[in-house]
């Protein structure tokens, strides 16, 4: 393999780069003495130019290459995902044109192609080394796009927040993965299986994975490991928020997936979660972070007053469903997982969207801030109405679809005996209390009466309504017509429609 | 034809919501033409099937559509009917007909009401159809949201409170039934959500022992099985008039058919464990909501708690498992739907929304049979129904669930009898108190003449008396739809159990 073959494997993420780049030169030549506005939608569109070029790219080539030794994995399935994070970004760029928190403009964006190409590279690395050098990248570019706000000081304590938790979590997880490559003398995450086959757990590897499942717990924002992501979600721009509880979610839960079921493949050391079949092993340890953040997250977001950090809150209790097809791991999972993640980030995204039109308007995101919401933007209203209900799970949204999706998948692997079943009643149980919380918001949106002094109309621009509408047709369509998505993913994974 | 009458109500929805606003008017008549249509579309329905299976001795179940939706899970889009479902389809369309027809006053935010209020009527039509499990879970949490939205908004009293309860009562139940779905899905390794194939799979009698209980309260908690009812009367009383009627009249009719449709065809064994349990609770039921209705003041919480009593019959009737407490059973929903529908009609539109009390003390003294003699002859016509007089259809229903009790459970029909009876008392009572009390003689000068009963009221009441008594006179009318169903592959159980 030459430098030639490697840039051709690499095309979307140097497009992304060049792309980049190229907003910063021009944002700096040419846009400086231009409105604020019209910077905006330039630099903007030419990020998002950039994005469609690499998803194009992505969609016509058809590589299936191992580069390096896992350094760099092009499979169908690794570019489905890219595909979805980089329409992540479009949708994150698209919702950010009309905010005003920065004058920063070519910097803000470059920032957020770089956090996705950290992304990028991270779903397609399968070596560690590789993993934890796109994990930083990401993060790095997170941590400041949380802080852009210079002028509100919410914001710049969510990034320290965000960063001081961030920091440690990395240290976590490189020392575990440094115990990981200790014990098995290898990098590549198949090789690391194969010479961890047959040893048992012996205590250093369990420490390895205790360390491994914290530092992504802390990405995913897992309970123990969620506590700085309601005040990042609460203090950042809005358009960071999104992209921290979509792309950055996709491709941590993808990436996770890959290093416990790949890396971590030998069955003495997966044990188990069924009820009456318990080993000890890392997927136990998954069942009970799962749980618990599906119990803390959905009891906790019950009583916030913020929005945003209800969807924090409901974005943990989300992680504990994800959990769950991770705990699973079969190919049926993973094919879950894919889908809900995707979907999930679409909803996110669009939540925050409409979150931000609210901010304009009200200045504020507290709950009272939504009142009446229907009567002052009924298409806003509206978008959210299918953004809640599908995070609550009601079909015919994605939400539901992928809950159920998730669900079935799990308590099918722990078949015959429906071992894992106890985690699936939870998760069933816990989705049907986040119907009183999502509710809560439509309620204040759809019931209460908005009152006399702010009844005049939130006017959103065009384009931010034509997003969220988008966002919220392909909720719609990706719940009426689950098969598009799951089609496109089991294909990927190479299972034909069983 | 049939599936016609879940999409007109779809496209309904859409044709509402695209209207401009402030017209009421055009929003009222395009909410009844969609309701007509569909009804036309039901009773269409019928009659094909009357032709084909009833004359022609087709196959029991008359498929509607199918095709594939999910191939990779084996779920179907998959629309059938038989008798039972159709009974329901009529009874659905007779009450979105009458239920439009007594909301005409509705002025406040008209065109979003009909919305919702066609949004539930079409996912009731979809459960009465479904012959997918998914598909019919689907159509069912459909049905869940619109409602919160139709009481939260145009309710009465407490109605953010009565809406949240029933939401929550309603998802938790369907939480149940989903846990129990995704268990018997995996289990019989059918890899079909198919009610027709899961049917012929034998389950595990261990795994139907619990699985019989989760589903069957899961449905039974809408049915307003006690102790699960609470949410009914509080939902009833701060529901607007059309939405207790559909309440009544149709969402608790859900339950109850899913408890047969699905509890019932697809744990046989468990039923039968189960079944001397569930027949105590509905007698208990019967009991229970009769005697709490005749101590109600208020005049709507005395239908509601009357609706958990007739919904016992239908509960005591399934259990009873021989055809005749099973046709008797289908028949009381269909006749309660009615009735009901009526007496919430003449609480809610007639009386509350002129007087603007429901207290029957303040009613007893206004002598309301002479300032609305329209309102007192109906409720005196519903009441006979209601008491189960024969001519009317609940004499027909509860008549036979009574023999089929008889037959099943001979101590317990005596009881049923003692459930008639304060049926009857507190039915006069209510009659007495709230029609023909003496109006004081300053108490009657007091109130302002009431607005006349307008044409649409008639025309409705006239019209559900007509369906009452038309099925009371001509049971046969249902009972062949009804008793042929028996014979199809999916009652299976009940010819191996008699």
């Amino acid at each position: 393999m030459n430098y030639v073959d490697l840039i051709k494997l690499a095309v979307p993420e140097t497009i992304i780069a060049l792309t980049a780049l190229a907003v910063l030169a021009i944002d700096l030549v040419a846009l400086r003495g231009l409105e604020q506005r019209f910077r905006f939608i330039i630099a903007g569109m030419i990020a998002c130019v950039g994005c469609v070029g690499a998803i194009a790219w992505m969609l016509i080539s058809h590589a299936n290459e191992n580069a390096f030794a896992g350094m760099l994995v092009v499979n169908p399935l690794t570019q489905l995902v890219k595909i979805s994070i980089l329409a992540l970004t479009i949708f994150t760029i698209l919702l950010s044109m009309n905010s005003d928190f920065t004058t920063h403009i070519g910097e803000y964006l470059a920032l957020i192609l770089f956090a996705a190409i950290g992304m990028m590279f991270l779903v397609s690395a399968e070596d560690i080394l590789m993993i934890f050098i796109a994990l930083e990248l990401t993060s790095l570019s997170l941590y400041i796009l949380t802080a852009f706000n210079k002028r509100d000081i919410k914001s710049a304590e969510a990034s320290l927040k965000y960063f001081l938790f961030g920091g440690m979590s990395a240290a976590f997880t490189l020392f575990g993965l440094s115990l990981v490559y200790g014990l098995s003398g290898s990098t590549n995450l198949p090789q690391i299986a194969a010479a961890l086959a047959g040893k048992g757990l012996d205590p250093l590897l369990v420490v390895a994975i205790v360390m491994v499942v914290i530092g992504f717990g802390f990405k995913i924002a897992a309970v123990p490991f969620h506590l700085w992501a309601p005040d990042a979600y609460q203090g950042a721009p809005t358009p960071s928020a999104a992209f921290i509880a979509s792309g950055s979610k996709v491709a941590s839960f993808f990436i996770f997936a890959k290093v416990m079921a790949i890396g971590f493949a030998g069955k003495d050391i997966q044990g188990s979660g069924a009820w009456h079949a318990y080993a000890p092993g890392w997927v136990p340890v998954i069942g009970i972070v799962a749980a618990l953040s599906m119990i803390l997250g959905n009891l906790v977001a019950i009583v916030q007053t913020s929005v945003r950090r209800l969807i924090a809150y409901s974005a943990i209790a989300h992680a504990g469903y994800m959990l769950l097809a991770i705990m699973s791991h079969s190919e049926q999972s993973l094919a879950s997982l894919i889908y809900y993640a995707v979907t999930y980030g679409l909803t996110t995204v669009g939540a925050f969207g409409v979150v931000a039109v609210v901010e304009q308007g009200t200045g504020g995101e507290k709950m009272s801030d939504f009142a009446g919401l229907s009567r002052r933007a009924p298409l806003v209203s509206f978008c959210m109405l299918i953004f809640m209900l599908s995070l609550a799970g009601i079909p015919p949204l994605a939400g539901f679809f992928g809950k159920f999706y998730v669900f079935s998948a799990a308590v099918k692997s722990g078949a015959p005996d429906l071992g894992l079943l106890w985690l699936v009643i939870l998760a069933v149980a816990m989705s049907a209390v986040s119907l009183f919380y999502y509710l809560q918001v439509l309620k204040q949106i759809y019931v209460t009466d908005p009152g006399a002094s702010s009844n005049n109309p939130l006017k959103p621009t065009v384009l931010t309504q034509v997003v969220l509408l988008v966002l919220a047709a392909l909720v719609i369509l990706f719940g009426c017509t689950p098969n598009l998505l799951i089609g496109w993913i089991l294909s990927a994974m190479g299972m034909g429609p069983a | 034809m049939l599936a016609w009458t879940i999409y007109i109500s779809f496209i309904g929805v859409l044709v509402l919501m695209l209207l401009p606003r402030g017209n009421a008017q055009l929003a009222r008549a395009v909410a009844l033409v969609f309701a007509l249509l569909g009804l036309v579309a039901g009773i269409a329905g019928v009659t094909q099937y009357k032709d084909a299976v009833v004359v022609a001795g087709a196959d029991k179940i008359m498929p509607v559509a199918t095709c594939d939706w999910v191939p990779s899970l084996g779920i179907h889009y998959h629309l059938a009917a038989d008798g039972i479902s159709l009974t329901l389809v009529l009874l659905t369309g007779l009450a979105a007909v009458a239920g439009i027809l007594f909301s005409w006053n509705i002025e406040h935010r008209t065109k979003e009401f009909f919305a919702f209020y066609l949004a539930l009527i079409g996912g009731v039509y979809g459960v009465f159809l479904s012959f997918d499990l998914f598909l019919l879970f689907v159509f069912y949490e459909i049905a869940i949201v619109p409602k919160y939205f139709i009481i939260a908004i145009w309710g009465s009293t407490r109605r953010e409170y009565g809406a949240m309860k029933l939401a929550l009562y309603s998802f938790i139940g369907s939480a149940m039934v989903l846990v129990g779905l995704i268990a018997a899905y995996v289990v019989s390794g059918a890899h079909s959500f198919d009610i027709t194939e899961l049917a012929r799979y034998p389950f595990p009698h261990s795994f139907q022992l619990w699985a019989f209980p989760l589903v069957f309260i899961g449905f039974a908690i809408l049915a307003g099985m006690w102790p699960f009812h609470t949410w009914a009367p509080t939902g009833h009383v701060a529901a607007p008039t059309a939405a207790s009627m559909l309440l009544a009249g149709v969402v608790m009719k859900l339950g109850a058919y899913g408890c047969l449709r699905v509890a019932m065809t697809l744990f046989p064994e468990g039923l039968k464990e189960w079944r001397d349990f569930f027949a105590i609770l509905a007698i208990i039921g019967i009991l229970y909501g009769a005697m709490v209705a005749l101590v109600q003041n208020d005049f709507k919480f005395v239908i509601g708690y009357s609706s958990v009593s007739h919904m016992g019959f239908v509960l005591l009737g399934l259990m009873t498992l021989n055809t005749i407490g099973l046709s008797g059973a289908v028949l009381q929903m269909f006749s309660h739907g009615i009735i009901a529908g009526l007496l919430f009609a003449v609480v809610g539109r007639m009386v509350y929304d002129r007087t603007h009390t429901r207290n029957l003390d303040e009613l007893q003294a206004m002598g309301l049979s002479k300032l609305l003699p329209f309102a007192a002859v109906t409720f005196v016509i519903a009441s006979i129904a209601s008491m189960g007089m024969p001519g009317f259809s609940g004499f027909a229903a509860e008549f036979q669930v009574i023999v089929g009790a008889w037959k099943a459970f001979p101590t317990l029909a005596v009881l049923t009898g003692v459930g008639i009876l304060i049926g009857v008392a507190y039915t006069l009572r209510v009659m007495l108190k709230a029609f023909f009390g003496e109006p004081e003689e300053k108490e009657a000068h007091a109130h302002e003449p009431m607005p006349p009963i307008s044409p649409q009221e008639k025309l409705g009441a006239i019209l559900l008396i007509v369906v009452s008594l038309v099925i009371g006179l001509f049971p046969r009318l249902l009972l062949d739809l009804i008793v042929p169903s028996f014979d199809s592959p999916l009652f299976d159980w009940l010819r191996r159990m008699s």
